[in-house]
């Protein structure tokens, strides 16, 4: 009998144990969600008042957009064949191969445009960003900063942002102009569409709202890619299993890179509910 | 080794005052009850080994942590209930230079010292950048404004960092551990100067240190800190002839006495 009540102690133990791990682990993401919140408007309302210094933003919209393009070209060329290709074979069992153009158009003004040109946005400067503060971070240049009575809210963080929100929408024409190209190598080149019906169909199914979306997508996904990424290695020293060092930073930049993409997809489908 | 440049007549005004200060990094006690005063124009110095929680109090006077409970107060100011704004006026008049010199890494080492002139005054770019030469001619450092940080030595990087921490004039001047990872020779170089910064600019500085002969060479008093708590501040003669077992150990180089349960011991081992 008391050999049987040692086991319900040692199991009402480890029970007890993981309700107090899950509460903890709870709180820990509840408190980060406020402290990325809080440093989102922080940011904005730095980004929105003067003074305004127009070359860190100059600066940001280089190293997120400029340095994007050639992934931006290859990866929306690639998309926009692979596009064609698949829509090809199933038009034509249809008899509509005809609307090749606006299959690939509104496929990628609506939805793989933004998306896709978001993924690789997150891949390469998201996690750059994320690595260079959390690196700040680690050496005290953010402290520093602070020691120095300079905002880095308003030194690091806002002109990403609006480098970030000016960024994705230029990269995101730029992705779907390159994925119409694409598909007409692949529609009119390899399959013998006739070019005219391939832009005509796309001329007519590709309207003002469906480009608004894909306008409204890019911007928030700019937004979220930036903010994410830079919270994460901004806040790097409030890491709840306390790993610092370049472990840390490594850590931080896995997390922000799907944190990131898990936001884009989300918001994604929010974005496109809405505006259906 | 003897002291050099005794603090000015000034130094009764109390700049820095640290009251029943107690902090903690998580559940882990770092400093439990400290009091300290630092006068105006000396050099305090805060020793202790490594853990003793000195760096802890130095970001503390700094505001860039909240203590769990205690007062301190900076140049009239007191940190710990500080506002943002008022944070940021008190810290224009201080300088501050961090382990590794903390310089930011997309910047050159010109931009970076001269930092703190562009953010918070109307100078010109062509006088900002002569102020910022003389501070880095200062320290020893000639031809490297066009220099990134990753190309400089870690002695290099902490003189530059010491330049930015002066380039603004302040009142008082924070160091934390300026000789960590030095070598002799450039260690005492440091040493020289932080004596030559305060000659030339009147400072106040507090320096956080485990370095026992940069600490005697530099300091007009030393604190010294073991477990969280400040065992004894004096000068460095007063601190010499200490009755405190463990300041004797420290002065003296002398390991700490452990004395070590057997049953204690054997318990965490096969635990």
């Amino acid at each position: 009998m008391g050999r049987a009540w040692g086991q319900l102690a040692v199991i009402a133990g480890a029970l007890v144990r993981g309700i107090e791990a899950a509460g903890d682990r709870a709180l820990y993401h509840v408190r980060m969600s406020g402290m990325m919140t809080l440093l989102l408007l922080r940011s904005v309302a730095r980004a929105v008042t003067p003074p305004w210094r127009p070359r860190p933003v100059i600066r940001q919209i280089h190293f997120i957009g400029a340095r994007s393009w050639l992934l931006i070209v290859v990866s929306g060329a690639f998309t926009g064949m692979v596009v064609a290709l698949q829509f090809h074979d199933t038009l034509v069992r249809f008899g509509t191969v005809s609307l090749l153009g606006s299959a690939v158009g509104l496929s990628l003004v609506r939805e793989l445009g933004p998306v896709l040109a978001a993924l690789m946005v997150i891949g390469r400067a998201g996690s750059a960003t994320c690595s260079e503060i959390g690196i700040m971070r680690i050496d005290e240049q953010i402290d520093a900063l602070e020691c120095m009575a300079i905002d880095p809210h308003r030194f690091l963080l806002a002109p990403r942002l609006v480098g970030g929100v000016i960024s994705q929408p230029l990269l995101t024409a730029m992705f779907i102009v390159v994925g119409v190209v694409g598909g007409y190598f692949v529609g009119v080149g390899l399959f013998g569409i006739s070019a005219g019906a391939y832009f005509q169909g796309m001329y007519d199914s590709v309207v003002w709202n469906d480009v608004k979306m894909g306008l409204i997508k890019s911007i928030v996904f700019g937004l979220l890619i930036v903010w994410i990424c830079s919270a994460k290695g901004f806040l790097l020293h409030l890491n709840r299993d306390g790993a610092f060092g370049a472990e840390g930073v490594s850590r931080a930049t896995t997390e922000a890179v799907v944190l990131s993409f898990i936001a884009v997809l989300f918001a994604d489908y929010v974005i496109s509910s809405v505006m259906a | 080794m003897t002291q050099t440049d005794p603090a000015p007549d000034t130094a009764q005004e109390v700049l820095i005052d640290v009251r029943g200060v107690v902090a903690r990094y998580g559940h882990r006690l770092v400093l439990d009850g400290v009091d300290l005063e630092v006068h105006s124009g000396e050099i305090m110095v805060i020793m202790g080994v490594s853990g003793s929680g000195k760096s802890t109090l130095l970001r503390l006077m700094l505001g860039l942590k909240q203590p769990t409970r205690g007062s301190i107060r900076v140049m009239g100011h007191e940190v710990t209930r500080a506002g943002t704004r008022e944070l940021y006026r008190l810290r224009e008049q201080l300088g501050v230079a961090f382990q590794g010199g903390a310089m930011i890494g997309s910047l050159t080492i010109g931009e970076n010292v001269s930092l703190p002139l562009t953010e918070h005054t109307d100078l010109d770019v062509r006088t900002i950048r002569i102020i910022a030469r003389m501070k880095l001619e200062m320290m020893g450092l000639s031809d490297v404004e066009d220099m990134m940080p990753a190309q400089l030595s870690g002695g290099m990087l902490k003189r530059a960092g010491l330049a930015r921490a002066i380039v603004g004039d302040p009142k008082i001047l924070f160091f934390d551990e300026p000789s960590a990872g030095l070598d002799p020779v450039t260690a005492v170089e440091l040493d020289e100067r932080i004596l030559l910064a305060r000659r030339a600019m009147n400072l106040t500085i507090v320096v956080v240190t485990h370095e026992l002969e940069s600490a005697i060479k530099i300091a007009d008093r030393i604190a010294v800190i073991q477990d969280g708590r400040v065992l004894e501040t004096g000068t460095v003669e007063e601190i010499r002839a200490s009755g405190d077992e463990h300041i004797q150990d420290m002065l003296h180089r002398r390991p700490r006495k452990e004395t070590i349960d057997p049953d204690a011991y054997l318990d965490r081992l096969t635990k």
